[in-house]
C-alpha cells in the first residue's frame, strides 16, 4: 500500500525524521491560510500517488497567501496521468545546499532491509544508480542484530560526512529504519534530504507498506481501497473489492485459472497461439462454487471479452466445484459466450460431467484448449 | 541443507485447522510418516489417530519428531516457525500464505544462524517422490523418477509434475521454492543439492517474472556449478510491468525480472526452455530416454 506524501510525512514526523513546517490543503482558500500560518515563502505540492508530478506542473512555487491560494487552485483542477488531485501540501521553501537520498528496501536476494544511501539525490536517483553505482551505498541490515547507531554512523561516514553531519545524518537513517521496521514498509525513502545550512530536512517521503502486513496498522486499512487509485484501473478497483486477484490486460480472452503460476503460463499459452488474454484472474486456492462463480461473473460481463477460458487444477481447489461456480455464473447472466475449460485433478470426472450437461466443452490439456479459445475468440 | 524421505518423521503444526486436518490426511496416504501434531491449547486431543500436543518440544520428546510442516495463520505462522528451528526441526516448511515480510526476514535469518533449512513461505512444500511428501500437491501426480523440479509457484508445479509422469520419466525429489519475495531457500541452493543427489539426473526449472533468482541460477549453470540437464519454464511472458501477477513476488519492476531476462539467461547457460509447460517433459524424455 503506497502512502501518500503527507501521509507518510506524518509518520515521519512521529519517529522524529526532520521535516520543515507544512500543512495539507483541499482547497484553494485552505492553501492560503496554510501560507499565514508557515509565514515563509512554500512550495505548494500535488498529492498523487504517482511519479512525475514535478514534470506535470504538480509542483509550484508561491511567495505570498494570494499566490499559495491561485496556484493551489490550479493544481487541485489538475490531473496528473489521469488521476484527480485531491489534497496539495503547502510547505516552507527549503535554500538547498546538496540533496542527498536514503532508502531502506527490503532486498529479496539477500532476504534482509538493506539501506541505500546517495549524495547524488534528487529527480535523476535512478540514473545516477544505474551510470554510477559506486555513487550509491549499500548495507545490509543483519535482522537478528538490527541497526545500531554505529552501523548508522559508518554509512554517513561512506557518504563523506563528519563530525557533527555524519551524527545528524546518522540519526536520520537509524529513525528511517525504524519506520521501515514497525510500519512494516517495503520501501522507506526521502529523496531529496536537502542538506541546509541548518542541518538536512525531508523534502519528500515515500511509504510503501507490505500489503500482508495492514492486520498490524489498523490505521491504515480504512484508507487500503483508496491508495490503489492510480495504480489499478477501474475494474481492478471493483474487484479488489470483491477480493478477486485480477489484473486487467488488452484483449478479448477471459482468463481465469487457480494458482498464479498456473494462470500466467495460461496466458502465456494463449499468446503463443496467437490469442490475446483480457485478464488475469487467480482464484487462488480452495475456492468454493459461489467465489468461482463470482470469477465467472466479474469477467462474463466484460464487454470486452468475447470468449472464456476456465484453466483449474484440481488439489485443494474441485473440479465439480468449478464446474457449478461456472454454470451457476452463465445461467444469472444469461449470457452465451463461448467459454472453454480445461480442468484436471480432484472431482475431475463429476465436474466434466456436469459441464457437458450444461453445454460446455472440455478439454484435458492447457494448449488444446488455448487453441480452441483463441479460435473462439477470433470467430466471435 | 536437509530435505525428506521415508524415514523423516514429521510434526504438522496447525493441524487442527481446516487446512492441516485436510492435509495431515492427504500426507499420511502419501505415506509420509506424520508422527504428531501441534496446536496451543489443544494437547490431548487426536487429529485422524495422530496425537496433538501443546508444544513441539512435547512432540519431540513423545515421538522424536525431526521435520516441522506449518499450517498456522499467518500472524502466528513466525513463532511457529521459530519454535520449530528451537525443538531441533529440520526441514521446517511453511506452508502459509500472506506472512508479513518483515517477519519471514526475521524467520530465515534465524534459520541460517541455527543452519535450519526453511522451505517456503507461501509454498505447496516438498516431495520425495513414492517415499514422503511435506507439502498440499496432489498426490496422483507424482510417480517414482529421476526429474528433480524446483518452482516458485503451486499450480504449474504440479501441471509440469503431471507432464513429466505421463513422459513416464517421474520425479526423484519436487521442492517448491514459495511465491513470496522472501523465501528460505532458492534455486541455487537446490541446484548443488541436486547435484550431488545420485537419483536426480536431469532438473526441470519453474520460474516466474519477478526478481532475479532464475537470473541467478543461470549464472551458477553457466559457470559449472551444475552439469547435468536442465529444462526450464518461465511464467509471465504477458504480464505487464509493475502489474502483481498472483504472487507477492511475480512484479516485473521497471526493465528487471521480466520472463525474456530469465529465458534469455538460462538459454545462455545452456538449458532448455519450454514454450509452453509441456515441452519442460519432452525436452527431458528426450535427453533421458
Amino acid at each position: 500500500m503506497k502512502l501518500l506524501e503527507y501521509e507518510a510525512k506524518e509518520v515521519f514526523r512521529r519517529y522524529g525524521v526532520p521535516l520543515g513546517a507544512s500543512a495539507v490543503a483541499s482547497t484553494p482558500e485552505e492553501a492560503r491560510d496554510a501560507f499565514t500560518k508557515i509565514g515563509k515563502p512554500v512550495v505548494v505540492k500535488a498529492q498523487v500517488g504517482v511519479g512525475g508530478r514535478g514534470k506535470a506542473g504538480g509542483i509550484k512555487p508561491a511567495d505570498t497567501p494570494e499566490q499559495a491560494q491561485s496556484v493551489a487552485k490550479q493544481i487541485l483542477a489538475m490531473r496528473i496521468k489521469d488521476l484527480p488531485i485531491r489534497k496539495v501540501l503547502v510547505e516552507e521553501r527549503l535554500t538547498i545546499q546538496h540533496e542527498v537520498y536514503l532508502g531502506v528496501i527490503v532486498d529479496r536476494a539477500s532476504r534482509c532491509f538493506i539501506i541505500l544511501a546517495s549524495r547524488e539525490g534528487g529527480v535523476n536517483i535512478e540514473e545516477v544508480a544505474a551510470k554510477t553505482p559506486e555513487k550509491i551505498v549499500k548495507y545490509n541490515i543483519d535482522p537478528l542484530r538490527g541497526f545500531r547507531s554505529y552501523h548508522a554512523n559508518g554509512v554517513a561516514k561512506r557518504l563523506g560526512y563528519n563530525g557533527k553531519k555524519m551524527q545528524q545524518l546518522g540519526d536520520i537513517l537509524m529513525k528511517l529504519y525504524r519506520v521501515a521496521y514497525e510500519m512494516d514498509a517495503e520501501l522507506t525513502e526521502i529523496n531529496p534530504l536537502v542538506e541546509t545550512a541548518d542541518g538536512f530536512i525531508a523534502a519528500d517521503a515515500r511509504l510503501n507498506v507490505d500489503n500482508n502486513a495492514l492486520y498490524r496498522h489498523k490505521e491504515l486499512e480504512a484508507k487500503f481501497l483508496e491508495s490503489f487509485e492510480g495504480e489499478l484501473t477501474p475494474r481492478e478497483m471493483e474487484a479488489r473489492a470483491m477480493d478477486l486477484t485480477y489484473v486487467e490486460l488488452n484483449g478479448d480472452i477471459g482468463i481465469i485459472g487457480n494458482g498464479a503460476g498456473l494462470t500466467m503460463a495460461t496466458l502465456d499459452t494463449v499468446m503463443l497461439y496467437g490469442g490475446h488474454a483480457g485478464n488475469f484472474l487467480d482464484l487462488g486456492g480452495g475456492a468454493n462454487p459461489e467465489r468461482i462463480g463470482k470469477a465467472v461473473e466479474f469477467v462474463l460481463k466484460d464487454n470486452r471479452v468475447k470468449a472464456l477460458f476456465v484453466n483449474v487444477l484440481g488439489g485443494i481447489t474441485r473440479c465439480d466445484d468449478t464446474a457449478k461456480g461456472i454454470i451457476d455464473a452463465r445461467k444469472k447472466l444469461n449470457d452465451t459466450k463461448p467459454i472453454v475449460v480445461r480442468m484436471m485433478g480432484t472431482n475431475e470426472e463429476e465436474g466434466k460431467r456436469l459441464l457437458h450437461g450444461a453445454g460446455i466443452e472440455t478439454d484435458d490439456t492447457m494448449e488444446e484448449a488455448a487453441q480452441k479459445a483463441v479460435n473462439l475468440a477470433k470467430g466471435a | 541443507m536437509k530435505l525428506i524421505n521415508k524415514e523423516t518423521k514429521v510434526v504438522v503444526q496447525g493441524i487442527t485447522g481446516t487446512q492441516g486436518r485436510f492435509h495431515t490426511a492427504r500426507m499420511k496416504e502419501y505415506g509420509t510418516k506424520v508422527v504428531a501434531g501441534v496446536t496451543p491449547g489443544r494437547g490431548g486431543q487426536e487429529v485422524d489417530s495422530t496425537p496433538v500436543y501443546d508444544t513441539v518440544a512435547e512432540a519431540k520428546e513423545k515421538h522424536g519428531c525431526d521435520a516441522s510442516i506449518i499450517f498456522v495463520p499467518a500472524g502466528g505462522a513466525l513463532d511457529a516457525a521459530l519454535e520449530a528451528m528451537e525443538a531441533g526441526m529440520d526441514p521446517v516448511v511453511v506452508i502459509t500464505e500472506g506472512i508479513p515480510v518483515r517477519d519471514t526476514i526475521e524467520l530465515v535469518a534465524r534459520a541460517r544462524q541455527l543452519g535450519t533449512t526453511v522451505v517456503g513461505p507461501n509454498t505447496p512444500g516438498l516431495i520425495k517422490a513414492g517415499e514422503s511428501k511435506m507439502g498440499i500437491m496432489p498426490n496422483q501426480v507424482f510417480k517414482r523418477g529421476s526429474v528433480g523440479i524446483i518452482s516458485r509457484s503451486g499450480t504449474l508445479f504440479y501441471e509440469i509434475a503431471a507432464h513429466v509422469t505421463n513422459q513416464g520419466l517421474g520425479e526423484s525429489t519436487c521442492v517448491g521454492l514459495g511465491g513470496d519475495p522472501v523465501v528460505g531457500l532458492d534455486y541455487i541452493e537446490l541446484l548443488k543439492w541436486f547435484q550431488k543427489d545420485s537419483e536426480t539426473k536431469a532438473v526441470a526449472l519453474i520460474g516466474e517474472i519477478g526478481g532475479d533468482a532464475e537470473e541467478k541460477a543461470a549464472d551458477f549453470i553457466a559457470v559449472g556449478g551444475f552439469t547435468k540437464p536442465v529444462a526450464a519454464y518461465i511464467a509471465g511472458r504477458a504480464a505487464i510491468p509493475g502489474k502483481r501477477m498472483g504472487h507477492a513476488g511475480a512484479i516485473i519492476q521497471g526493465s528487471a525480472g521480466t520472463a525474456d531476462s530469465k529465458m534469455n539467461a538460462l538459454r545462455g547457460a545452456g538449458a532448455f526452455i519450454g514454450e509452453q509447460p509441456v515441452d519442460v517433459a519432452k525436452a527431458l524424455k528426450k535427453v533421458l530416454g
